[in-house]
């Protein structure tokens, strides 16, 4: 499927206050473009809640719950059990939450709700930080990254949240950018039609909090995949398949770009260069990506077996 | 039918009869009989509901609130620590105007540990929106669940609201309890029919952003529907003595008041202690009557002042608001401000599960009408803590 064969249905309408090049915004309107307009977003305090707009004024055309922080998952269950109890359990129910209310806040939530058999979509957006309250770090945060609460660079690793959603034994788990708008629409249609719970992540560029220009959301997206920094993948129960150019790089047709083509464009990242190159944090990123396609690939050898 | 049963038991029996069609909880002492009981009736078909065993109460309320946005009547139940982890839900419960109707069974907060009664786990809930019903025994317990259902979903109301009752006194005590056939209940209390829900053919936001020159406007809607259940509650019980025969009594359940020239003020099962206490000291000559508040949000205010105009109140609480006192005697005090003639004494006690017995309210009484009691007092409070 092509760009122009997405429906044309605008369920994210005009008019919409986020910040310009916003791309949980691109990648909202592409999955409602999947899910349609029998759908019900669960949204917890994330951006999305002010990208939806001041009341009265509403800027998804789906009925939408606000809750609280780190509720969206219990709060979906019960939106789940009650349209069961209506007879509409063809609805949608989508809980549509940020890094912060998925990694951290609302990680107890969501294993509970998975855990469960709940038959929803809960899709993380991750810009990688608490961009809500400012640009705070979260679990979901990478290594070396400015945030106002890792002034020098986190020290860390972000945490593989995927891989934890895919240890709960759910009949889908798959990671999206929105860069690649054809393998996100698929990958939410396909969720769609599965029963059960379903978890999608989508990358999320933030020019705000990551430091770049706003007309560049896309291309540092795919940065992000041609570098390796973030892998397209899906998990059907067991069956692993990497996506597009993350499958090149897994089975090594094409080489990664040097990281540093992905870092060098975000602010965030430009204490590793300036004043000098920091040699040892830029050695430590390239040894963590290394490893994590590693482990990629173990992982997709196990699942081709 | 009478069945001889524990305060828990019969609880989930009424919301069984209530016929909510999602339920979601976590168990807690001694609130577990309530889940285990509820998912039974479900698990036997007793009751035709979607069952949700959550992970935490935090998400039980998260649960319950996502069920009823989305239409239909709901139950939970809780205690203590469970309705304090529950705390920023009930807020977002209220300020949703979402009907739900939760048992708490009162205990005390640690440390240390205890799971013995104390009203403060629920006192400390009083400014998130919820009506609040203390209950004095199980037949009470039954009654309040049914009616709670009624007030919360009716129109002026659209509040959730919380039936309270003390850890083991009554949630683990059998008493009988009359309990009306399901058709009278059904027609008492009709299928749920809401305002509104989240519906794909109608879709709005619920729960934006609500900027300063609107925000209040909410606030102010949900105090006047505080205001309307002052007016709904009585109501509601007089409907229900009238179908059902039994009765607690509206906003305060009066017992000998008329006459009286003390009043005991208690809520709970401190206060069915209170009833026996007021027997006594009326038989030892003493012009004593009992103002058992049966709902603490709404406060009954204008109540309050009619009772105590020219009388002394004797506020006995079992909880306390650290910093300030026992939270009915404190608000009873803000209440009875320039009521000519009322004069309030209160008492902590029972924290913690201490026993109060019917003795000790009368000795209390006895206290005050001697003029040797102090303002405030801690009840039987031991010096050397205990040991």
């Amino acid at each position: 499927m092509a760009i122009k064969d997405l429906p044309r249905e605008e369920l994210v309408l005009p008019g919409t206050p986020a910040c310009h090049g916003c791309p949980a915004m691109i990648a909202l309107r592409t999955a409602l473009k999947a899910l349609g307009s029998d759908t019900i977003i669960v949204l917890p305090a994330c951006c999305a809640g002010v990208c939806l707009g001041v009341y009265p004024a509403a800027s998804f055309n789906v009925p939408v719950l606000n809750i609280a922080f780190e509720a969206s998952a219990a709060a979906a269950s019960g939106v789940v059990a009650a349209l069961k109890r209506q007879g509409k359990g063809d609805t949608n129910v989508v809980v549509w939450a940020g890094d912060g209310g998925t990694y951290d806040i609302g990680l107890q939530a969501l294993s509970g709700a998975v855990e469960r058999g709940t038959d929803f979509l809960y899709i993380c957006y991750n810009n990688e930080m608490y961009s809500n309250t400012g640009i705070q770090r979260s679990g979901a945060t990478p290594y070396g990254a400015w945030t106002t609460t890792t002034w020098e660079g986190k020290a860390e690793h972000r945490k593989d949240f995927p891989g934890i959603m895919k240890a709960h034994d759910i009949p889908y788990v798959a990671t999206a950018c929105p860069s690649y708008p054809e393998d996100l629409f698929r990958k939410v249609q396909k969720a769609k039609a599965i029963a059960g719970p379903k978890y999608i992540e989508i990358l999320a560029p933030c020019p705000t909090g990551w430091r770049f220009p706003v007309d560049r959301t896309m291309e540092v997206g795919r940065l992000a995949v041609q570098t390796g920094s973030w892998a397209l993948y899906e998990y059907e129960g067991d069956e692993l398949s990497f996506n597009g150019r993350s499958k090149q790089l897994l089975e090594r047709k094409v080489e990664p770009k040097p990281v540093e083509e992905y870092l060098e464009v975000q602010g965030r990242f430009g204490h590793l260069f300036k004043p000098k190159r920091d040699e040892e944090r830029l050695a430590e990123i390239r040894r963590h990506l290394e490893r994590s396609w590693d482990r990629f690939r173990k992982q997709a050898e196990c699942s081709a077996a | 039918m009478i069945l001889i049963d524990t305060g828990d038991r019969i609880a989930a029996k009424a919301a069984q009869m209530a016929r909510p069609e999602v339920l979601a909880a976590y168990p807690i002492t001694p609130q577990t009989v309530i889940v285990e009981k509820t998912a039974d009736y479900v698990a036997s078909g007793e009751l035709d509901a979607e069952y949700i065993c959550v992970e935490s109460e935090h998400s039980a309320m998260s649960a319950v609130i996502g069920a009823q946005a989305a239409g239909v009547r709901t139950f939970t139940a809780t205690s203590s620590h469970g309705l304090a982890l529950m705390h920023e839900m009930l807020h977002w419960a209220a300020l949703a105007r979402l009907p739900i109707v939760m048992a708490n069974v009162n205990r005390a907060l640690a440390p240390g540990w205890s799971i013995w009664a104390d009203e403060t786990d629920s006192v400390a809930q009083r400014d998130t929106g919820w009506i609040q019903f203390y209950c004095s025994s199980n037949q009470e317990i039954f009654d309040t669940i049914i009616q709670a259902y009624k007030l919360a979903e009716s129109r002026e109301v659209q509040l959730p609201v919380m039936v309270n009752f003390d850890a083991f006194v009554l949630s683990h005590t059998s008493m009988p309890v009359e309990i009306p056939e399901q058709r009278d209940i059904d027609e008492f209390l009709p299928k749920f029919k809401p305002f509104w829900k989240l519906d794909t053919a109608n879709p709005f936001a619920h729960g934006s952003i609500l900027p300063p020159d609107k925000y209040m406007e909410f606030r102010y809607i949900v105090q006047r529907a505080h205001e309307a259940a002052k007016e709904l509650i009585p109501a509601i019980a007089e409907e229900w003595k009238d179908r059902f025969g039994t009765y607690h009594g509206g906003l305060i359940e009066e017992v000998g008041c008329d006459d009286a020239e003390f009043i005991i003020v208690a809520v709970g099962a401190l206060g069915a202690e209170a009833r026996v206490s007021v027997r006594n000291l009326r038989d030892q000559g003493y012009r004593v009557g009992l103002a058992r508040m049966r709902v603490f949000r709404p406060f009954p205010e204008e109540e309050l002042r009619r009772i105590g105009e020219n009388r002394t109140l004797i506020v006995v609480d079992r909880n306390i608001s650290t910093g300030s006192g026992g939270a009915v005697f404190t608000e009873a005090r803000a209440a009875l401000h320039g009521v000519p003639g009322s004069r309030l004494y209160g008492f902590v006690a029972g924290l913690g599960g201490k026993d109060v017995t019917y003795q000790d309210l009368e000795d209390m009484a006895k206290k005050v009408i001697r003029q040797e009691a102090s303002e405030v007092e801690w009840w039987e409070w031991n010096e050397t803590g205990g040991v």
